[in-house]
């Protein structure tokens, strides 16, 4: 059963996405890619297929045919019921192995980057992290894989010419979400895990929920930062108020967390944590070095600073130039009556 | 106990641009320091061994220069020091890589039983985060990625708390195993004087491609799967529109949140609380 991971041939064909299915919910990311890999799989002239592993997943196959897969392949089994790296890993490599896709996509999570290293290391192939941006080659049909490194400060484009599978996790909100097309079909693969419980060298003890004020800096979508220029910790109320109303987690700069206004583990920026929310707000923020090459890789930033001139309306794709206290309160009512009219959903 | 820690040197990343011209790397004159992560590994290794007792080993690939980072390391409180340097080991991915380190890892285990390989959650060059995963998948260790807290170990168990997405995971897995961790793990401590001293005098042991039975046919440029075909400045990032909020805030904020939907930036409802994944 095992083949040796070479390329060429026609063997090693089709394009596959790992379905991230966990605690009853489907990443995004997995649809997202169900869209990039149809024009992949387009462009090679193959097929689309999903890869969906866990335990009680039946609900989740239809969902895998309206978002375009052509097939999907099933490890279903108790073993896999709370995510786990070896038994995943286990179950992903068994279907490569018989199956052999030329191209397999999974999200840039914490599960995809947890499992496909090991997949990887299984198969003995090359793995592209959190890329950003794929193509095939039009000569080659090799898959070019971009993707951001040193923290943002470079791009590169990785490719994997003489192994198979082409490997990479994908950024989850880069590629565009595939349209929904209900009642769509196709072929469904059942394979056996052949792992018991037995064998599984780790346990999942607890899983203890975040809520928007406790979720980790680094996983969160939107973040209202706040620095010295809101002048005192009580003037913190008029971020948090934003924020609640955003769905928001609060973040700001060392110069807050000397003030002793935010903990140490809400600071962004060079000896913080590096952030990429899609929704950066910074309030009273001047814009440090130190604190941009946190925050500059954001999807879109927006700062209120009174200071015309402060360098943190550099990176801003808009910026206010106001006071705060006026400024701060005007954009919660403003987000709020938005918001409450159902425009954003 | 035996704790194994992986540390890489790498340049302080917030300082490497791109020349625009030729399209490569500017390092020239960018100060190396111990990836920040690799400094929470050693500190809870350091931490571990003085609760368990016990010894830390340091292992590292890279450049002679590496000497440099491993002296720190060992000021910290490490026991022994392993650098792995030779011409062949250049240009390796994530998978040559974490070939090269298990092989020395390995090796000391012959003698030396590891219990527990603590790595970073991933190095602030590369930023691929493969290799803890791919040195656990070689040595059949368990791996436990992303660790904010170590709440237990025992002679066969260890139990941590985990970083996802929407929350954290508190996971049990027998020893010996692998972990990956994040900053919130642990404070750093400083360097004690007398350890400062006898780690500028230490001389890691070197590791060359002759050393032990290295295939390499696994090392290398040529033994990477992948490799870099091209690398390029992202598209910089210049100043959007600024508008003025001084006289009228109420009408410049609607101006700015129409704008905000008009462009599509998806919100996250309220009651999704930041954890829409
Ligand atoms: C080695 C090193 C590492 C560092 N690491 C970090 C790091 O990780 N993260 C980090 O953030 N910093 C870091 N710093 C510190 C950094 O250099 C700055 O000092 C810090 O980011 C400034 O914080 P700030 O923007 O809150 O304060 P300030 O620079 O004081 O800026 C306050 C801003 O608020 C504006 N303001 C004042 N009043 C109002 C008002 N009423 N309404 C609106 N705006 C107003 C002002 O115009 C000003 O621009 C580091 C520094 C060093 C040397
Ligand atoms: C621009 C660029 C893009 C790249 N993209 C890819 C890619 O997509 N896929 C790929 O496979 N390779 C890639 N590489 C190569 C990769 O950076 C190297 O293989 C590197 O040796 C290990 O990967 P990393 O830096 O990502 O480390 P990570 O895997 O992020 O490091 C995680 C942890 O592993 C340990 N560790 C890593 N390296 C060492 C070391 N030398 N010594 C001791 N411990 C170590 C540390 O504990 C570290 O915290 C890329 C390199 C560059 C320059």
């Amino acid at each position: 059963k095992k083949s040796t991971p070479v390329a060429g041939g026609d063997v090693w064909s089709g394009v596959w996405v790992v379905i991230e299915y966990n605690r009853g919910e489907i990443a995004p990311v997995s649809w997202e890619l169900l869209g990039e890999g149809r024009k992949l799989a387009d462009d090679i002239g193959c097929e689309l297929a999903g890869v969906l592993v866990g335990h009680d997943v039946e609900a989740v196959i239809p969902e895998a045919f309206a978002y375009g897969a052509e097939k999907v392949y099933v490890v279903d089994d108790p073993v896999l019921k709370d995510y786990r790296s070896q038994p995943y890993a286990h179950a992903i490599t068994d279907l490569i192995r018989q199956y052999q896709p030329e191209i397999i996509l999974m999200g840039a999570t914490a599960m995809g980057r947890d499992v496909f290293p090991v997949v990887a290391t299984m198969m003995q192939t090359g793995l592209t992290a959190d890329c950003t941006v794929l193509r095939i080659d039009e000569a080659t049909k090799h898959l070019l894989q971009t993707r951001p490194a040193f923290g943002g400060n470079i791009m590169a484009t990785i490719l994997c010419k003489t192994r198979r599978p082409q490997m990479a996790t994908v950024r989850p909100r880069v590629m565009a979400m595939p349209e929904r097309v209900e009642g769509r079909s196709g072929e469904i693969i059942r394979e056996e895990l052949g792992l018991t419980e037995e064998e599984v060298l780790t346990k999942v003890v607890d899983f203890i929920k975040g809520d928007a004020k406790s979720i980790f800096l680094d996983k969160a979508e939107v973040l209202v930062a706040v620095g010295l220029g809101i002048g005192s910790k009580k003037n913190l109320v008029f971020a948090e108020e934003l924020a609640d109303v955003l769905g928001a987690t609060i973040a700001g700069t060392r110069g807050a967390v000397e003030a002793g206004w935010i903990t140490h583990d809400r600071q962004v920026g060079q000896t913080g944590i590096t952030v990429r929310p899609k929704l950066y707000i910074a309030i009273g923020i001047s814009g440090a070095i130190q604190h941009l090459v946190g925050m500059e890789t954001s999807d879109f930033i927006i700062a209120v600073n009174n200071d015309p001139d402060a360098s943190i309306f550099r990176v801003a794709n808009y910026g206010i130039v106001g006071d705060f206290n006026e400024v701060v309160p005007a954009l919660t009512a403003e987000f709020k009556k938005r918001l409450q009219h159902g425009v954003a959903k | 106990m035996h704790f194994v820690v992986c540390l890489k040197q790498v340049p302080d990343s917030s300082e490497v641009r791109i020349d625009p011209k030729t399209n490569t790397l500017m390092r020239e004159g960018v100060p190396s320091i111990i990836n920040p992560y690799d400094a929470h590994a050693l500190e809870e290794a350091i931490r571990l061994k003085e609760k368990v007792g016990g010894k830390v080993t340091i292992v590292t690939m890279g450049p002679p220069q590496a000497k440099e980072a491993l002296r720190k390391a060992m000021s910290f409180g490490a026991d022994r020091a392993i650098l792995l340097t030779d011409r062949a080991f250049g240009g390796s991915d994530s998978l040559a890589t974490a070939y090269i380190i298990t092989q020395a890892i390995l090796k000391i285990h012959e003698t030396d039983p590891v219990d527990l390989v603590l790595a970073g959650k991933e190095a602030i060059d590369g930023d691929t985060a493969q290799t803890g995963p791919g040195i656990a998948t070689r040595l059949g260790f368990p791996q436990l990625t992303y660790v904010i807290k170590v709440t237990d170990i025992t002679s066969d168990t260890i139990t941590v708390h985990r970083k996802l997405e929407t929350g954290r995971e508190v996971v049990q897995a027998k020893l010996p195993a692998l972990l990956t961790v994040e900053k919130e793990l642990n404070e750093l401590r400083y360097a004690s004087l007398p350890n400062m001293m006898n780690a500028a005098a230490y001389e890691p042991e070197i590791v060359t491609a002759n050393s032990f039975e290295f295939d390499v046919t696994q090392m290398g440029l040529k033994g990477s799967p992948t490799s870099v075909n091209k690398i390029f400045a992202p598209p910089a990032r210049s100043g959007g529109e600024k508008l003025d909020g001084t006289k009228d805030p109420k009408g410049v904020a609607a101006q700015l949140v129409e704008k905000v939907f008009q462009e599509n930036i998806v919100m996250v409802s309220p009651d999704a609380k930041g954890g829409n994944r």
